[in-house]
């Protein structure tokens, strides 16, 4: 410790940066404890479906899945291109 | 009835070992007929810290495939005639457990009348974690306070909460304990560690026990005694209430603050 520290007035305490990045990660990853196993391969097809038909890319289509104490929500986004070709 | 502890954390090195040794020979203290599992299959060390290392002949995978008796491998403890250990298999692939096997070893040890079996998890979420967790009424989630191990006990809570018999079956879940380990009151005052408070804000855990980092821990493994036993140590003491509050005993916490006085500064941590 450099002898300036001592009069830095607001010092963070590393505890608390740890405990602020653990909130953080820890409601993260919490958010995806609950998601069913085959959302990720939903995905994949749902965007196989589309392009036969649409010009989408690969990132154009979110799924979203969401639960609560009385329903479980599955929630489907797609981004259509301005110009349908 | 007969009631089964998994001592897990995810994370490596945090002291499910010494843990598992510790809170078994605590029930068997207290005149509870306690059997302690060692699920870490190709890595046992559970025999060493308990100090039955020279006395194993069978383990837990003879028992499953038939080479053994349930009671030809348990080894009698030779501290506490109320305490059982059976010792994993050192040389068998991690996946010889079987889900099927397990249940009928803890099954076959309730219809011996034990009353608590300790099934001490190995680190990691693979099979023996899995098998170590699957058929458990309680869970001590050891932590230390670290972001690592945080992180690591809030993904073991998830698992716990969906992948036991309870959660399959519907039946009421797996009761879920905080146990704080290697805690230093010290480096918590001037921010260097989480505290209590941080862990318990973060994970949401009923507290058990907070054990102090403590040098007692390592001559107790040394020795292939059970720290509990050093009825002198603050980390013997802290796991003796640990003991006794899982009982129902009311026991303040201890170990949290910092300790006060000119005597406490003097001579420090044991």
């Amino acid at each position: 410790m450099s002898l300036l520290d001592y009069f830095k007035i607001t010092k963070v305490s590393s505890a608390s940066v740890a405990k602020e990045r653990l909130q953080i990660l820890v409601a993260h990853e919490r958010s995806f404890k609950n998601q069913p196993s085959y959302l990720p391969q939903l995905q994949k097809e749902l965007l196989q479906v589309i392009q036969k038909y649409v010009n989408v890319g690969n990132d154009s289509i979110s799924v979203n899945f969401e639960q609560d104490e009385h329903q479980e929500t599955l929630e489907v986004n797609i981004v259509l291109p301005d110009k349908p070709r | 009835m007969t009631r089964i502890i998994v001592v897990t954390s995810g994370k490596g090195g945090v002291g499910k070992t010494t843990t598992s040794a510790a809170i078994a020979m605590g029930f068997a203290k207290k005149g509870h007929k306690t059997a302690v599992i060692d699920f870490d299959v190709g890595l046992r060390n559970l025999d060493l810290i308990m100090g039955c290392e020279r006395r194993v002949v069978y383990d837990i995978v003879n028992v499953i495939y038939g080479e053994a008796t349930l009671n030809q491998a348990l080894i009698k403890d030779k501290h506490c005639e109320n305490l059982y250990i059976l010792p994993a298999s050192q040389t068998r692939d991690k996946d010889a457990l079987s889900q099927e096997g397990v249940g009928q070893i803890l099954e076959e040890l309730a219809a011996k009348d034990f009353k608590y079996i300790v099934c001490d998890s190995p680190a990691g979420i693979e099979k023996g974690a899995h098998l170590a967790m699957y058929f458990a009424d309680d869970a001590f989630v050891v932590t230390n306070p670290e972001v690592a191990s945080v992180r690591d006990s809030d993904r073991m809570l998830g698992i716990l909460a969906s992948k036991s018999r309870r959660a399959e079956q519907n039946l009421e879940p797996i009761k879920e304990y905080l146990l704080l380990t290697r805690y230093s009151a010290e480096r918590v005052k001037i921010g260097e560690m989480l505290s209590v408070t941080d862990v318990q804000d973060i994970l949401s855990l009923h507290l058990l026990g907070v054990i102090p980092e403590s040098k007692s821990v390592l001559t107790a493994s040394n020795s292939g005694m059970p720290v509990i036993l050093d009825e002198k140590s603050d980390a013997g003491q802290a796991y003796a209430d640990i003991v006794a509050r899982y009982l129902g005993e009311d026991k303040p916490h201890r170990f949290i603050e910092e300790k006060k006085g000119i005597f406490g500064k003097f001579f420090g941590s044991k």
